[in-house]
């Protein structure tokens, strides 16, 4: 099956990580240019824009000089961009807009004209929670880990093995922060961030951008075609509490479960037909839920399943081939590179290419487990 | 106790009876009349089955630890390292936290250990934290 949508225009800003001559507002102007020209298509043939607030589609699309006829701003944190496009699909399948720009543009090292950080203290995360001496996801997002390594039986040099396989990933990866092969001893020996998770479990900080353009096959069909258009077989979305501690089940993730079980079920495949798996590690125990609730491991299996080299080069199941959020990069908002890195595996234009993988599956995130959405792509229509 | 320099909460309409109980030394949550169950963060509405029959309680502040981490770096107010906390209530509900009154190690921070709440003054406002259960009331 397949939703009908493609995306015909995949890039990245010119380079990622530290770039203070680039404001927010830049680099999503860079990564909706660089887009615009992967799909040698110009401004005047987008009719849709989709952008996390802020600065939002609409301040995206009058800098670009773009008149929209569709704006889409869900702004659930880094895996907004999936969103975006299930929902670039529907509009499009529904005939509201014809060919959507999604952009993503963050100044999340050098903070140029970036959103401060503020939160209400009012809100049910500042008065639960910031009270108790939260500084930033690493204090937050990382406290459901400890039940999860209990209940599961899962070991600290498991969670570590995630960081260590991922490297062997962005060791590949000229554009990687990080490409140094590391060991679990050297992740032990990084210093402690917030218990269990020391430094090199925790993702980068960086600056960057990337943009996507999304139509319909049909469409495709009509315009120039630079690069095999990549296929949406499925989507899903899904949410669970806006505090951490309220989340469902502190051992695994509603929003990675219902996401990837629509998605999959849209697309009509299983686990057995992914050759490609995202993963979105803001943390290093996200791939562990990830893998047990998307069900391509039984629970308990995916600290064993990482450390045994599975979804390192050469394993039966690569995954996070970019090296990540943990090496490659993350601007605060990671799903955007966690879906050009499917696209440039299902063209055949990565840093580590794998042999003519035909699925890629992207688990995305947002928030502390907050959000989540699932993105089954294809480089093939299937019917 | 003085001004404290850590994050206070802006208590909202629905939260008052919660940081009120918290300043009379009684850890309030709600729960729903129509179906029996007891629920945090406040909100006027029962999240299991929405009713609007809901009422506040005093718990017995009793509560285990579900999960942690120990903070390295120090939020304003605080002195690292910490822990900030996920316990879980007897009467069920799930909520976050900081372990006082223990040295925040792993060794001596064990999930499923019993918590007792104890109240922290924070000048104008007075918030929830846990304690390992049986130990005396620190003054
Ligand atoms: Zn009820």
């Amino acid at each position: 099956m397949s939703t009908g949508a493609v995306i015909i225009g995949a890039a990245e800003t010119d380079r990622v990580g530290k770039l203070p001559g680039h404001s927010t507002l830049m680099l999503h102007l860079e990564a909706a240019h660089n887009a615009l020209a992967d799909a040698g298509l110009s401004v005047h043939d987008i009719d849709g824009v989709a952008g996390v607030s802020a600065p939002g589609p609409l301040a995206v699309a009058h800098a670009l000089g773009i008149t929209p006829a569709w704006l889409d701003s869900t702004s659930v944190g880094g895996t907004s961009f999936l969103f975006h496009v299930r929902h670039a699909a529907a509009a499009i399948a529904a005939g509201l807009c014809t060919t959507v720009l999604i952009t993503h543009g963050e100044s999340g090292r050098s903070r140029v004209g970036a959103p401060s950080y503020t939160r209400d203290p009012g809100s049910m995360p500042g008065q639960f929670e910031a009270p108790y001496g939260i500084i930033s996801p690493p204090t937050m997002f990382t406290v459901p880990a400890l039940r999860y390594l209990k209940d599961t039986g899962t070991t600290q040099e498991q969670l570590a093995s995630v960081a260590v396989a991922q490297r062997r990933w962005s060791a590949r990866n000229p554009r990687a922060m990080f490409r140094e092969e590391i060991t679990v001893d050297d992740v032990f020996a990084s210093p402690i961030i917030a218990y269990p998770f020391h430094l090199l479990e925790c993702c980068l900080v960086t600056d960057g951008g990337g943009a996507l353009i999304v139509t319909s096959a049909e469409r495709a069909r009509d315009l120039p075609q630079r690069h095999r258009p990549v296929h949406l077989l499925g989507a899903g979305e899904a949410s669970d509490a806006p505090l951490v501690s309220q989340m469902e089940d502190l051992t695994s993730s509603r929003g990675f479960r219902l996401s990837s079980a629509a998605a999959f079920e849209e697309a009509r495949i299983s686990v057995d037909d992914v050759d490609h798996l995202m993963i979105y590690d803001a943390f290093a125990h996200l791939p562990l839920y990830g893998l047990e609730d998307m069900g391509f491991v039984k629970r308990g299996e995916a600290g064993a399943f990482i450390a045994e080299g599975h979804t390192s080069p050469g394993g039966s199941l690569p995954m996070n081939t970019n090296g990540g959020g943990l090496s490659y990069t993350h601007t605060g908002m990671y799903g955007m590179f966690a879906i050009q890195e499917a696209v440039r595996q299902l063209r055949g234009e990565a840093a580590a290419q794998l042999p003519d993988p035909k699925v890629s599956v992207v688990l995305g995130n947002g928030g502390m487990f907050m959000a989540a959405a699932t993105l089954v792509l294809g480089s093939d229509a299937v019917d | 106790m003085s001004a404290s320099t850590k994050a206070l909460p802006t208590p909202t309409p629905e939260t008052a009876p919660y940081w009120e109980g918290a300043r009379a030394g009684e850890l309030r949550i709600q729960r729903c009349r129509a179906c029996t169950q007891a629920y945090f963060y406040p909100r006027p509405y029962c999240p299991q089955c929405g009713s609007a029959d809901v009422e506040w309680f005093v718990t017995s502040g009793r509560a285990t630890l579900a999960s942690y981490i120990i903070s390295e770096r120090a939020a304003p107010g605080f002195d690292a390292p910490y822990a900030i906390a996920i316990v879980e209530l007897e009467e069920g509900p799930r909520m976050m936290t900081n372990i006082v009154e223990v040295e925040p190690t792993p060794e001596r921070l064990v999930l499923d250990m019993a918590l007792e709440v104890r109240f922290e003054d924070r000048g104008e406002i007075t918030v929830p934290v846990f304690a390992p259960a049986g130990q005396a009331v620190e003054a």
